[in-house]
This record gives structure tokens, sequence and C-alpha cells, in this order.
């Protein structure tokens, strides 16, 4: 396999968990809700599964728990939002603050006696690539085809998401209820359940990526086994100017930055293994803040108008 | 059947009420609206206008009483449930998504179509709906591109796709310049034609008259009058609206203009977008003139305060006053040079709503004494200055501490009105002032600056409504497109003329744009 082919493969699958993230987000930020709770949610999806997965042997089960786990968080900071009208920030910041907490605290209690109660350190069923026989030689296309089912979702997730949110009918009432949720109400949309809505389905997506770190990507539970993808994911967002199409870019930055650090560090190189590994989020704030500062010269749509806002009907 | 549908009322809404917290906004009101009618719902600024029809259309819910369309009961939940029964509502702030394309908007939250809705067939109605009401608008342009006057085209378009039997127009004509008002009144005349029906909401008498075959007058929430449109007049109606004797007459001392105060040469400026705003503006205002700038919203009348009081960069040409060159001061500069500004926005440039009345007064004063003694401002001498202010002002308010958001519209722009006066040196610089006020405080509003003039102050007052301008103005000077296009004497001023220059066709019928 090639240099370029294996830093590929790399790449995809680094960025495959930002990606589920990122559209996550991305549809819960059309609605006008800001979730900075993705970093707990990403972390509680991780170790459910891994869990799940450890006990049961089901990898289908895991997902299906990383879903429910994850759809759970978002609704708790959709009520608080939407229904309680509590400010985003610090609804999102706690639901981190918890999922943190909580799933660092699982993590050193539902592991079997044998190992101290922890679920660090053990190996439990994982989803492996797809064997594609003699097509893995295949430069480029073997590092593409050759990846487990997470980042076979994306391949379809990705154009799926951007066709919802701009050819269906319900996708523009999503974009509408982000600019405006006033005017998408005047027009029969119902703004509350779709903000509920699609928080969850952030949720779920959020608590997916979390769940291929640990059943795929770095197979087991390791304390901050993200490291810090959720708040990246917020970044992404940005970064793709709220279009599902562009989570691509984001998550091929970030994961190519991966890809390139790990390959660095393989080769013994001497730069600091402290130094490379801070490389992917270093270049992502550089590349967001070039961005959003060209962005903003070029005069671009930005955020959602609504973005971070309640919305009541009867303001008086 | 059929003829007890004619006889039945289109709509009938019997003894609603509803109340906002300290409001009761509509006080027990029966209407009724037969096919291929318009009424006219006239009353002054929140006397229950907007809220009934907010309740027929769906967004909010009455207290008691019941609507019943086609002589059915029906219980209208959802802005949804309206539009399925044929009720179409076009607000005054519109509802329309900026960032998305006319034919997004003409489709948003219809449940009736197809879960990929196909575009062109979409584009297609809306360009004949277009053809068919004279209302032509490019089903592709963004929101954000078009002027008002085609927004509302979308606006009516919107609820012409959705069929709407009954349309709702929320004081349509605000944001018009005359010959759109026009254009807007054979739209509604042919859709009357075809036996559609409308409410027409507005506090303007003329209006009601052009408009309308029926009009019912609101005050403080209750029905206080309803005939056909033909047996009034619009001192008839004005009276009964206000509730008494409205002098549409200010008395002013004889025009004598002073030493020039403000001066502006070539004055080039960009607006948000970085789009020119102000083109090469050259304007003067004496001491003890009233310079009335007339214009529809949009054309660099925001723009124009903005660069004279220090808060938007002038590119080029220059500003002077009191024959000082005050180009790209900053604000403060410019307050101590004796400006004293009344912005468009009352709440979020004119005033902090969460603060108190009292804080508010005090806001230009209180760098200096009495109010503040070095880096100390003590609160008790601001208390003090507020009582003072609030009687001069006749501010309705529960006390000055009282938050200013908790005031009504008329009483916040007192507010920053004696705010403004009270630090003025010698020029006063009003932008709408009295928009979205009722007759009674707008009257307050328009005395207080003639006040100002006959005090040997200038003033700068930049309004849309050519009858203000005419009734307290010296000078008017019509913007168009960041120009000043026509500078006229007030007395003797043809209002037609106004309205051409404002459209940007010259009097000699050619289009002013460059």
């Amino acid at each position: 396999m090639g240099l370029i082919t294996s830093l590929l493969a790399i790449t995809l699958r680094a960025g495959t968990s930002l990606v589920y993230a990122t559209i996550g987000e991305t549809y819960a930020e059309r609605a006008g809700i800001l979730n900075l709770g993705l970093e707990g949610i990403m972390l509680m999806g991780a170790v459910s599964s891994f869990a799940t997965a450890y006990y049961t042997g089901s990898l289908a089960l895991a997902i299906i728990v990383a879903l429910g786990v994850g759809g759970l968080m978002a609704l708790i900071h959709a009520f608080l939002s939407v229904t309680m009208k509590a400010n985003q920030v610090v609804s999102g910041l706690s639901i981190t603050l918890f999922g943190t907490g909580f799933a660092s605290f699982l993590g050193q209690r539902l592991g079997p006696a044998s190992n101290g109660y922890y679920l660090v350190g053990l190996t439990g069923p994982r989803f492996t690539p797809f064997d594609i026989g003699g097509l893995a030689n295949v430069p480029i296309l073997g590092a593409v085809l050759g990846q487990d089912i997470f980042t076979w979702g994306t391949y379809l997730l990705i154009p799926l998401a951007w066709f919802y949110l701009y050819r269906t009918r319900n996708g523009l009432s999503l974009r509408a209820i982000g600019e405006n949720p006033r005017t998408a109400d005047a027009m029969g949309v119902n703004v509350n359940r779709a903000k509920y809505g699609y928080t969850i389905f952030g949720g779920m997506l959020t608590a997916l990526g979390g769940a291929h770190l640990a059943l795929a990507y770095t197979p087991g539970w390791s304390e901050n086994i993200t490291g810090g993808r959720g708040w990246i994911v917020i970044a992404l967002v940005i970064f793709s100017m709220w279009n599902p199409a562009r989570a691509i870019t984001g998550a091929l930055i970030f994961g190519g930055i991966n890809a390139v650090q790990f390959r660095l560090q393989a080769s013994g190189t001497n730069i600091p293994a402290a130094f490379l590994n801070m490389l992917p989020y270093l270049t992502t704030i550089v590349v967001l803040v070039a961005i959003t500062w060209w962005e903003t010269l070029s005069k671009r749509v930005g955020s959602p108008a609504s973005l971070g806002t309640a919305y009541v009907r009867e303001d008086k | 059947m059929t003829e007890t549908a004619s006889e039945t009322p289109l709509v009938e809404m019997r003894g609603i009420c509803k109340s906002f917290p300290g409001v009761q906004a509509s006080d027990n009101i029966d209407l009724h609206l037969d096919r291929g009618e318009v009424l006219a719902l006239l009353g002054e600024n929140g006397a229950g206008k907007s809220t009934l029809m907010n309740i027929l259309s769906g967004l909010y819910r009455q207290d008691s009483g019941d609507v019943f369309i086609r002589g059915r009961k029906v219980d209208i939940r959802s802005p949804r449930d309206a539009a399925d029964l044929g009720i179409g509502m076009v607000h005054q702030n519109f509802m329309l998504v900026d960032t998305m394309s006319v034919a997004e908007n003409v489709i948003l939250g219809m449940a009736s179509l197809a879960f990929v809705p196909d575009m062109a067939a979409v584009k297609r109605s809306i360009l004949e709906l277009g053809e068919r009401y004279n209302m032509k608008v490019d089903p592709d342009a963004f929101i954000w591109q078009l002027s008002v006057g085609e927004q509302q085209r979308v606006e009516i378009l919107k609820q012409l796709y959705r069929k709407a039997e009954i349309l709702v127009l929320d004081e349509p004509t605000a944001v018009l310049t005359p010959q759109e008002s026009h254009e807007l009144n054979d739209v509604v005349k042919r859709m009357q034609a075809e036996g559609k029906s409308a409410v027409f909401i507005t506090h303007k008498m003329d209006e009601v008259i052009a408009f309308s075959d029926r009009v019912m007058v609101l005050r403080k929430g209750k029905v206080v009058a309803e005939k056909t449109t033909r047996e009034t007049d619009p001192k008839d109606l004005a009276r009964v609206m206000v509730g008494r004797e409205i002098l549409f007459h200010i008395e002013k001392a004889p025009f004598s203009p002073g030493a020039v105060v403000l001066e502006l040469k070539d004055v080039c400026a960009e607006d948000e977008r970085g789009l020119p705003a102000l083109r090469e503006l050259s304007l003067q205002l004496r001491t003890g003139e009233i310079l009335g700038i007339a214009g529809v919203a949009g054309n660099g009348q925001r723009e124009l305060s903005e660069v004279i009081t220090g808060l938007r960069p002038v590119k080029s040409g220059g500003i002077s006053i009191n024959c000082v060159d005050a180009t790209n001061h900053t604000p403060l500069q410019i307050i101590n040079s004796g400006v004293s500004h009344i912005p468009q926005d009352r709440i979020a440039v004119g005033a902090v709503g969460d603060m108190s009345v009292a804080n508010n007064l005090a806001m230009k004063d209180y760098r200096s004494a009495p109010i503040a003694s070095g880096l100390l401002i003590f609160p008790w001498r601001i208390l003090e200055f507020a009582r003072r202010m609030i009687g001069a002002f006749n501010i309705a308010t529960p006390s000055p501490e009282t938050m200013v958001k908790f005031l009504s519209g008329g009483n916040i722009q007192k507010t920053i009105l004696a705010r403004e006066i009270e630090a003025c040196g010698s020029l006063l610089i009003a932008v709408y002032p009295s928009r979205g006020l009722d007759i009674g405080a707008t009257e307050s509003v328009r005395k207080q600056l003639v006040a100002q003039r006959d005090a040997g102050k200038a003033v700068l007052l930049v309004s849309e409504d050519i009858e203000e301008l005419l009734c307290v103005a010296d000078t008017i000077a019509v913007m168009y497109d960041g120009k000043a296009v026509g500078v006229m004497p007030a007395e003797g001023a043809d209002p037609q003329e106004i309205g051409l220059l404002m459209a940007g066709v010259s009097p000699s019928g050619k289009e002013s744009r460059p």
C-alpha cells in the first residue's frame, strides 16, 4: 500500500467520528440549538457502547445503546433550552461536565471484578474493516473501500444529509427555523417539535461518533477517549458553514493531520510527541480562524440567525 | 344550501377577549367579514388591531370568544390551522427568511407539497401568479436582495400561492412609496373581483377611504364604531379613533434661519455589506431650521444620521459642525460639540431596556457635575435629575426606577427625547422619531421638535411620513439611493412630487437611478 493510500485510509478512519457528530450538530444548530454538550455525549456514547459490546458480545446492541444514550442526553438539553428556555451555553456545558464525569465514573465501575471493576484495558468485540480482497491494493480506492461499517456509513450520510437539508420540504423548514423561527412558525412549521427532534437526532449521531471510537478506531475504553473531539466538532460546524457536504472537508483536515502525525511518530522523528499530538488541534484552530476571517471579509452567509436563542411565540 | 352560504358571513368573530400582562388587548370584540369584501380595521397603536388578526391567523390564542368560518365554529390553534381554512396574513414585520430565495419562502411550511418539491414547477406558478396580479418578482432572487416593496409582493404571492381566500394585511402601506401603495390597492381590488376577501389594518384615514368597503374602528381593545366607508370621511374617522379632535396643524414661529450649523460636502459612506450607502451627499442646515429628510427606508437615511453622529466612518467628503471639521470624529467628540441624536432603533440604540428610566435619562449627563464628581457618580442626584425630566417631558412611568423596557413605545421615545433635548447644544438629529407612535405621542414629539427649532437650534428630521414633513419641516430634502435628489422649501411643496422623487422618478418622468 502506497504512502498516500495508507495516509488516506487513516485520515478517513480518524475523521469518521467527526463526520457523524458534525452532521448531527449542524442539524441541531440549523434548528437554532447550540449543543455544547457534544463532548460529554460522545464520551457517554463511547463508554456505554463499549460496555454493552463487552458484556453482550453484540455490536448491534452496542450501537442501539449508544444511540439511546446520546438521544436521551440531547433530550435533556432540548428540554432545558426549548421548554425551559434556559441559556443554551450553560445547559450544554453542564451536559459536557456531567457526561465527562459520569463516563469516567462508569469506566471505573462497570468493569468485571477480575479487572478491579475497571473497563480500561479490556478488549471486546470490534468492527473491523471490510475485506475487499484484491481491491485493497488499488491506490486510493483501496483506502476508501477498505473501511469499517462506520466509515462506510459516512459515505451515505453526507450526501443524504445534504439532500435532506437543501432539497426536501422538511429541510427547507429546518433552515427557516434556524434563520427566523417566527417566520417558520407563522408559515405553519411546528418549531418546537423540530427543535426537539433535530437536537435529539444530533445527540444520537454524536454518540454514534463516540461508539466508533470505542468499537472501531481505538477499540476499548480509556479515559478521555475522545481527546476533545466534541469540542473540535463545534469548531468544524462553523468551518463547514452549517453545510453537511462541507463537514467532510473539516473532518479530513483534522483526520489528515492526525494521520500525518501518527506517521511521523511511527517513523521515530525527534519532534516531541506532545507537539505532534497537539498538531491536529492547532491546525484546526488556525484553519478555522483563517476561514472565518475570509468568510467575514467576503460577506458570506454566517451562522443561523437565531442560533442559541429561545423562541417564544407570544412575546409582547 | 347556496342561499344560506351567501347569507352567513365568511368570517365571524364573537366576543373575542385577549389580554397580555397589564393590557386588555381585545375586549369582547365582534367582527364579521363577507365574501368579496374589504374591511378596514382602523385604530391607534395598541388599539388591538394586530392582536385581533393574530388570533384569526393562529399566532395568538384568544382567552375567550369564538371564531366561525363559513358559518362553522373553528378552533384555530396554529398558523397551519388558519392556512387550512384559507386565512393568510401579511404581517407588518414581514415573515420572510432573508437568506432564502423567493420560491423557497413561498413554499415554506406547505404540508401539501411533495417531500422533494418540484422547484421548477413552483417557480413557474410564481411567475404565472405574478403575471396575473401584475406583481412581478424573480423567484430565484434572495429576499435580502429585494426592496421592501418587492418583499411585500412576495408576502402576498405567498398567500395567493396557498390559495388564501381571506387575506389579512397588517399596515401594508407603512413601508411603501405612494406609487407602490396604489399598486397594492390594484392587487387588492383584483383579488376582490375574484371573490376573495381582505382585512386591512391601518391607522391612516386616507387608506381606509381608498381601500375598503367597510371600516371598523378600535380603541383600547374595543370596537368604537363600524361604518360603511362611503358614509364616512377622514376627519370623522380620526375623531372616533382618538376619541377627541386632533390638530393636524402645529403652531410654529416664522422661519428665520441663522448661521450654518451642519454642512455635509460630497459625503460617501458604505453600509454593512460594503455597498455604497451615501453617494456624494451634500446638505446644509442652519440654526432655527428643521431640515426634513424624506425617502423610502433604506435609501441612506440611517447611514446619514450615523456619519454625522460618528457611528459610521465617512469614506470621502467632509462634515463640519458649527464650521469646525467633524469628519470621522468619535461619538463622544460629536456629543461634546453639541449634537444630540434620537436614533432610528430606540430600543437597541436609543435606550438600555434593562436599565431604569433614571439611568437612561442620565446617560449623557453622567460624565459631569452635578451628577458626577471625578470618578464618582451620585445616584440620588440621578434620581433628582430624572424626576425633573419625567415631570418636564410628561413621561408616564410608575417610578424613575422602573426599567425602560416596561414602558410603552411612546414613553420610551419621550425618555430618549428628554435626554437628548436636555443635552442638546446646537444640533438635534431625529430619525423616524414618531415611527410606531400613536397620534397623541406623535403630536407631542412633533411639538418638541418645533420647540427646539423655535429656540434657535438646528433640527435634522428623517421621516418617511410626507405629511409629517410638510407640517413640521422648513426645508425638505428627498433621499434616493444615497443622494439628495431634491431640496425644496416645505411650504407649498407638492406631496405628489415628493412621492415621485422618493420612488426614484424625477418629476420629468425619468428614472433618476444612475
